[in-house]
Formats: structure tokens, sequence, C-alpha cells
């Protein structure tokens, strides 16, 4: 293998591999999508790199500029990490009950951290990174939400390499964030073969955040609703912490050590293999355990942990 | 037949603080018209102007979002866990 420009050139083309000593069924196979190999730790190194080159194309960007972003973390770090190679700075409105993990990767690329409260979730951050983008019109505000590059890093990147690698591909499952990850892949796939499953994960989020007012500050991102995502979507289920937890602790049984989302991902899977004869199935691994080894997620007691990881965004 | 459905915080102010009602249905929109009907004051967040779900509301019925099975007209049975969530920002976000 030829030595690599950059870093950033190692961004995408991660490892398939299968799991499926993990399901119920012999005639199901379950593949997992190991996005944790990404440079930045993720999958979303893809969208955040396409976001960037996006606005450098534009000639919104110049060393020195500063791009803001609200995050849970992966898009952060992601997009930290880029920014530093390039020599942008970052400033990211960070919910503060993410795992403290995230924080310390964002200060290791050197970001600018502005805390939001941790009752208002996800939802609270972007609502402070908008008021920000408002008054600093100077900045780059990618807003990965709407931001159109986001499903296309997938589009041309995640859904492609599936289909390379497993054309006998039958579902795919992730988890439900930005969208960006199912609406690009979804999307690819569907153009491919119509008759495959897109299968969406959530955090029962919407049930721990009291910090809504009132419905109409509710949320559908635009990457969501301008890929029709409601027809585009299969099927959308929520997965409770307790188990994620489980079988983020599963995955270690296959030599994977993983974020939580991924033991959503896999949860899903394995629920959604009871219920097929013969199905290939895709999960999206997001992230690796790292960022998560302060939860105890692995070793202390199940309960406690989920019950800990309630209050925690993780997604 | 009863089953039961759990409200969000911002819907439970509507519905004399509860945080979980029993209601009547045979499907989900019968259930949700039987919600509007105990407590009056949740259906401007419930429902559109349609008819249809209000298009930040996601309900779920035993955990699968009831947009991606037969919306509205997804039938219910006895015991079935229903709940009522709001559309917020997730994800890595």
């Amino acid at each position: 293998m030829p030595a690599f420009d950059s870093v950033l050139d190692l961004i995408g083309n991660t490892p398939l591999v299968d799991v499926s000593a993990l399901s119920p069924k012999a005639s199901v196979r379950i593949l997992a999508k190991l996005e944790g190999q990404n440079p930045g730790g993720s999958v979303k190194d893809r969208a955040a790199k396409a976001m960037i080159e996006e606005a450098e194309k534009e000639g919104r960007l110049e060393p020195g500029s500063i791009v803001l972003e609200s995050s849970s973390g992966n898009t952060g770090i992601a997009l930290a990490m880029i920014c530093r190679v390039r020599g942008y700075q970052l400033t990211v409105v960070l919910p503060e009950n993410v795992s403290p993990e995230r924080r310390q990767m964002l200060e290791v690329w050197g970001a600018r951290i502005i805390p939001s409260p941790g009752s208002e979730g996800s939802n609270g951050a972007l609502r402070a990174a908008r008021a920000l983008a408002e008054e600093h019109p100077d900045w780059y505000f990618p807003y990965q939400y709407a931001n159109p590059a986001n499903p296309k890093a997938h589009y041309e990147g995640t859904g492609p390499e599936i289909w390379r690698d497993c054309p006998e591909v039958t579902h795919f499952v992730a988890g439900l964030g930005t969208a960006g990850t199912l609406m690009g892949v979804g999307r690819f796939l569907k153009e491919r073969n119509p008759g495959i499953q897109l299968w969406a994960v959530e955090p029962p989020s919407g049930e721990t955040v009291d910090g809504l007012r009132n419905l109409d500050d509710g949320f559908v991102p635009p990457v969501f609703t301008d890929n029709q995502g409601d027809q585009l979507l299969d099927r959308k289920m929520i997965v409770r912490s307790r188990e994620s937890i489980e079988w983020t602790r599963r995955l270690t049984d296959v030599g994977i050590f993983a974020g939580l989302s991924a033991g959503s991902a896999v949860a899903a899977a394995v629920k959604g293999a009871a219920h097929l004869d013969e199905a290939v199935i895709v999960a999206l691994i997001a992230d690796g355990g790292w960022k998560y080894l302060s939860t105890g997620a692995w070793t202390a007691d199940l309960d406690e942990v989920a019950d800990r990881a309630g209050n925690l965004i993780y997604f | 037949m009863s089953v039961s459905v759990r409200l969000p915080t911002i819907l439970r102010t509507h519905a004399g603080g509860l945080t979980e009602v029993s209601a009547e249905g045979g499907t989900i929109g019968e259930v949700v018209d039987d919600v509007v009907r105990q407590f009056p004051g949740t259906s401007s967040h419930l429902k559109a102007p349609d008819g249809g779900l209000h298009r930040f509301v996601n309900v779920y019925l035993d955990d699968e979002d009831v947009r991606y099975l037969k919306g509205l007209d997804t039938p219910v049975d006895a015991g079935a866990k229903i709940s009522i969530v709001p559309a917020v920002a997730g994800g890595s976000g």
C-alpha cells in the first residue's frame, strides 16, 4: 500500500465484518460496518470532511476561519480534527451531559467548547448554535442537520462501500440522528436494489428531553425531510439504553469494542432477525468504545449503567 | 380495549399531570382520539389540522414508530404500550 498524503485521506473505506455469531438464526447473516476505524474515531469523519471540503470549494473558508457547529460529540470531534489539520478554528456548542471523553477529545484537537444545558439535549445545543451563527455571520456554520454534503458523503462513500463489499445485503440498520447516514446509504442502496429495507434506530431521547417547552420547538432534521425520509425508511424503532448496553457488551464476544449506539443498531438487527426467514443485515457501528469507558458500560452493574445512560447523550 | 399511553412532559400539564393514561381503541387513531376526548387540551399538540398526527409528534406502539406501520390505522391489541414522544434533534448532532 502506498503512503497516504494526509490522515484525512484515511477517512472512509471502513471494513465490513461478519458478526453472524450474534444472530438468533443461521439463515440470517449480520454484518457490522466498523466506522470506529475512521481516523477521528467515528462515522462523523465522513460528513465533517465533506462539509468542510464543500465550504472550501465555495470559497467560504480561509486559514484562521472560525467554524461553528452544535454537536453531542462525534461531529464536533471529527470537525475539530479536520479543522486542526486544515488550519481553521472550531467552536462547538456541546450539551453538558455527554460523556467526559467526548469533551476531552475536543480538547485534544484544540476546539473551543461552549456548554449548553444537558436538560435541553441536542435540541438546546442546536438552538444556541443557531443564535451564535446569527450573531457572527462571518463564522462558517456547517449546520449538519441540513447540509446536503452530510447525506452526500454517505451516498458517495458508505453506501457504495457496502454495495461493493456485500451486494447481497437485504437490510441496512443505523442510528437516526441528523439522518445523514440513513438517507445517503438508503438512497444509494435502494437505487441499486429497491427491495433493500432501511431501518432507523433511535434512543429514547424524546422522552428524556424535558427542556422542550412547546411542541413547536420540536425538530425533524431538514436532511430527513429533504430526502423524503418518511418514504425512504421502512421501519423506525426505539431501542432502550439497557438493551443498547447489553448488545454493546455482546459485541465484545466477536471482538468488537464499540460505542453504545452500535449496541442499539445490533439490538435492532437481532430483534428484526427473529422475524425474518433469510436476510443479510448490515448494521452500522458508528464509533469505538473508547469514549464511553467512563460510563462503566462493560463492567459496572447493568441496571446502574442503564440508569445513568438514560441521562446521557450517547448517539 | 384498554391500552396504556405514556405522555411526554409537555403534554402532562394538559392531562392533570399524569405520566401515563389509559385509553380505549382498536387502532392508534382511536386511541389518540380517546386521549383527546379525555384531555381536550392535548388536541392541538397531537393532531394536525388535516386530522393526521402533528408533524413534531411520534407515536410508538411497543417502541415501533407507527408512521412506518399503518399510521393511525395501525391496529392495537389489549395491553399494548403506546408512547407519545416529541420529535427532537438527536444523534451525534
